[in-house]
């Protein structure tokens, strides 16, 4: 075979040099980039953990004129590399209903995200930031609220004088209440 | 000299680089309105420089990237001059950029053949944008991640992919750590070295179609060595100058005090240049007419359309009166953009709550400052874990929550929101002063609300006691009433009265008799020794920390109000609080509250 002949000349050659070259090429960026790739999924297969129950308070502390008290729930956390036997991982508000019966709302706004403050002058929460207010039970009070749902109850269970609940976290801005996982 | 350029020159073709760059042509002559690009290089720069050696200084961890920000701005050299630019010029850019993008809409710049250059202009665009969100969130202070968690709460409602990608970008289900990893990765490396990538091939571009020159054209063609250098670099000087002033005006950039999720926090409001769609979110229409998809609509359709709209102009500017849409559009989102900012500015004036928030995170700002001073530095549970041991920071935080449905403190809830809502329980600022004191034995004071608020107390045996018989006792011997009041007092032993003690007490002890001979105190109060029949409050160190404490914890006691107590309830036997939170709160009231009273600084031989 003539050396300085255009492998051009043979298409089946020609092919396979272009196929090798292209197979050799998606190898060598294809490997470190699905390695990278791989690793900045890594928070999708972890769960978010929570929904475990927790005991908040004591039944007493919680007034029986159905008055809301805020209660910052204290559990085991990790966060990536550390690990907190006890850490605040969020904010309820607790409500007596009847006298053995308490009800929990979570202090995260179901529109974006932001701490909804209870107002004792007012007698209902209110979410600083696009103004969305909510009776003290929790439902939206005013029309223009832009909350497209009342405040997320959490499951509770009063257990002779303690009250424990399940904690989790809800996506945002959606008409349903959907845990986050 | 010349031959040393020459071999450069042989080997790289840098002189013909230069000359193209420096001789470009432009028709009509060199113009201020070209200058913004070249303004917005050099933001970038700058950028590039301030960022880096804040990278140095900067730690991104939960547990640290407050406190290396705080080390940056308090402690180096420079630091807080260093981060001020950083922070303004991320400012300017934001301005540059939208007089750069009128410029080039204006002049007609973006149409053929220059579309692709214009698209990239777009990109950079919205790079700088997330540069601008994703720096806001490093320092990690209060209103950084009040913002943040906003904008990443919005990234979930993106249909389908939405939860997923902001479980990406938040780097799991809650803020920690990662989010900061993330985010200062893509702060400091992917978003900058994108924006390389596109300033490169923008320029490129540029330079192969040239300058779109406006009509008519004033002057003969220039090269653009060196009047438009010249403009350019006025331009930059005094885009310098004005974030230099800003920087040195403000002391750098604000850091609030580090995020603490467990606490509301009412001022969280994103960089103004974003003001305005966090106000978008607020108006009526939304939820009027996309009811539950309002925010959908709000916070992703319409700026998306927005974004295609302006992606799309080339295209649209090619049809009839298609430029006067471009322009009219432009003109129409900028106006609105104003509009917005200025309606969520000038809302947030006019809400109190909004405003004791902002000075609420001013104080914790400075008062953490102090912590830190004082502790010598910041302790390795991190700046959160300080603060939260501080009375005067916590203390007030309490009272609103827990105290202030009744009580008030100098007629606010301790946090400066003032209740439309009559007290119903004293008021205890100052409480334990000989002020305070004076006041409740003021016949015409003791009924104004201060006292007894709404209590039974207020038409009891007290009130009657102080309104009827104590005048004429005062009237009788004024200054046996000045020394009671004095032994009292001395009970509390407030830091502020320990001043000058020694030279009162043979005023003190005088008083401690006329407690129970002149007034009578004695009849209802135990003072200073046990006393079975005692129907009121023991006066035995009243007003003095255990006694306080001691109160708040079970007001039931037989020592205060026993049966008779008027709905205050046990905080420390009910569980409401913690006997450390009790303390916090009567540390703060009784202004107890100087860092060596409480904090051990590590390491630290005196
Ligand atoms: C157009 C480019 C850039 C913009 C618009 C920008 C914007 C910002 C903003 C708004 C902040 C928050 C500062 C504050 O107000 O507290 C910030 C912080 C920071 N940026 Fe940038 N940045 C840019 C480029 C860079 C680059 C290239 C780097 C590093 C190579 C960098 C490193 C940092 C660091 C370390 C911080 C945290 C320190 C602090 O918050 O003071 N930035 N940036
Ligand atoms: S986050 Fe509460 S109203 Fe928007």
């Amino acid at each position: 075979m003539d050396a300085t002949q255009d492998s051009g000349a043979q298409p089946r050659r020609r092919f396979l040099a272009e196929a090798a070259a292209g197979a050799v090429g998606a190898c060598c960026v294809g490997v470190p980039l699905a390695s990278g790739l791989v690793a900045w999924l890594d928070p999708l297969s972890k769960a978010s953990g929570s929904g475990d129950w927790i005991q908040v308070a004591s039944l007493s502390s919680v007034p029986t004129d159905g008055t809301p008290v805020r209660v910052t729930v204290v559990t085991g956390k990790s966060d990536a590399w550390t690990r907190d036997a006890a850490v605040p991982v969020g904010v309820v508000y607790l409500r007596r209903t009847a006298p053995a019966q308490v009800v929990a709302l979570h202090s995260v706004c179901p529109h974006a995200g932001c701490f909804v403050d209870y107002q004792t002058d007012r007698r209902a929460f209110f979410c600083p930031c696009h103004d969305s207010t909510f009776a003290v039970d929790g439902s939206i009070n005013d029309p223009r609220s832009p909350s497209p749902r009342p405040m997320d109850t959490l499951t509770v269970e009063v257990r002779g004088e303690a009250v424990w609940l399940r904690f989790q976290n809800f996506r945002s801005g959606i008409p349903a209440k959907v845990a986050l996982t | 000299m010349k031959k040393l350029i020459d071999w450069i020159d042989q080997r790289t073709g840098m002189q013909g680089l230069l000359h193209e760059v420096l001789f470009e042509r432009i028709p009509g002559g060199a113009r201020w309105r070209y200058v913004w690009g070249s303004t917005l290089s050099f933001c970038f720069l700058v950028q590039i420089l301030t960022g880096v050696v804040l990278w140095m200084a900067y730690s991104p961890s939960a547990n640290s990237a407050w406190e290396s920000v705080y080390y940056i701005q308090h402690e180096m050299t420079g630091g807080w001059f260093l981060r001020g630019l950083h922070h303004f010029v991320a400012q300017a850019m934001h301005v540059l950029l939208v007089l750069h993008l009128l410029q080039v809409i204006i002049d007609g710049a973006y149409k053929a053949p220059r579309e692709v250059n214009y698209w990239f202009g777009v990109v950079l665009l919205m790079l700088t944008l997330g540069l601008g969100l994703t720096g806001y969130l490093l320092p990690w202070d209060q209103k950084g991640f009040g913002a943040t968690k906003v904008a990443t709460s919005l990234i979930g409602i993106v249909p389908l992919v939405g939860p997923s990608l902001q479980k990406l970008v938040v780097g799991g289900s809650d803020y920690g750590h990662h989010t900061l990893t993330r985010f200062f990765a893509l702060h400091a490396g992917v978003l900058p070295g994108l924006m390389i990538a596109a300033i490169a091939a923008h320029v490129a571009l540029f330079r192969k179609h040239g300058i779109t020159a406006k009509q008519p054209y004033r002057k003969p063609e220039a090269n653009f060595w060196p009047d438009q250098v010249l403009m350019d670099g006025v331009a930059c000087l005094a885009v310098l100058a004005s974030v230099v002033y800003l920087t040195v005006r403000h002391h750098g950039a604000e850091l609030h005090a580090p995020a603490d999720p467990t606490q509301p926090f009412n001022a969280a409001r994103p960089e103004w240049y974003f003001l305005f769609l966090f106000e978008f979110l607020k108006l009526d229409f939304l939820t009027q007419w996309f009811g539950h998809q309002g925010e959908l609509v709000g916070a992703i359709v319409i700026p998306g359309v927005v974004m295609g709209i302006l992606a799309g102009m080339p295209f649209i500017g090619g049809w009839r009166l298609g430029h006067r849409f471009n322009l009219g559009f432009l003109g129409v989102v900028l106006v609105g953009a104003v509009l917005l900012t200025v309606k969520s500015l000038r809302s947030d004036a006019a809400n109190p709550g909004f405003q004791a928030a902002v000075i609420q995170a001013q104080t914790d700002a400075d008062r953490m400052v102090t912590l830190i001073q004082a502790n010598g530095g910041i302790p390795r549970d991190g700046a959160v874990a300080l603060l939260n041991q501080d009375p005067a920071t916590v203390g007030p935080r309490l009272f609103a929550q827990h105290c202030a449905s009744c009580h008030r403190y100098g007629g606010h809830d301790g946090l400066g929101v003032v209740s439309a809502e009559a007290p119903s329980a004293p008021d205890l600022r100052g409480f334990g002063s000989a002020v305070w004191l004076r006041g409740l034995l003021n016949p015409e004071q003791i009924t104004n609300g201060f006292y007894y608020g709404g209590t039974k107390f207020r038409t009891g045996k007290m009130a009657r006691y102080v309104q009827e018989k104590l005048p004429a006792l005062k009237a009788k011997d004024p200054a046996a009433m000045a020394s009671m009041i004095e032994a009292v007092v001395a009970e509390a032993d407030l830091p502020a009265n320990r001043a000058g003690l020694a030279a009162r007490t043979p005023q003190i002890e005088a008083g401690r008799v006329h407690v129970s001979t002149t007034f009578g105190c004695t009849d209802c109060h135990a003072f200073r020794k046990a006393d079975e029949d005692a129907t009121a409050p023991t006066l035995t160190g009243w007003g003095s920390r255990a006694w306080m404490v001691r109160l708040i914890s079970d007001p039931t006691h037989a020592d205060f109000y026993g049966k008779r107590n008027d709905r205050m309830p046990s905080y420390l036997k009910d569980g409401r609080l913690s006997e450390r939170e009790i303390g916090l709160i009567v540390d703060w009231i009784r202004e107890d509250t100087a860092p060596g009273a409480w904090l051990k600084p590590v390491g630290v031989s005196k």
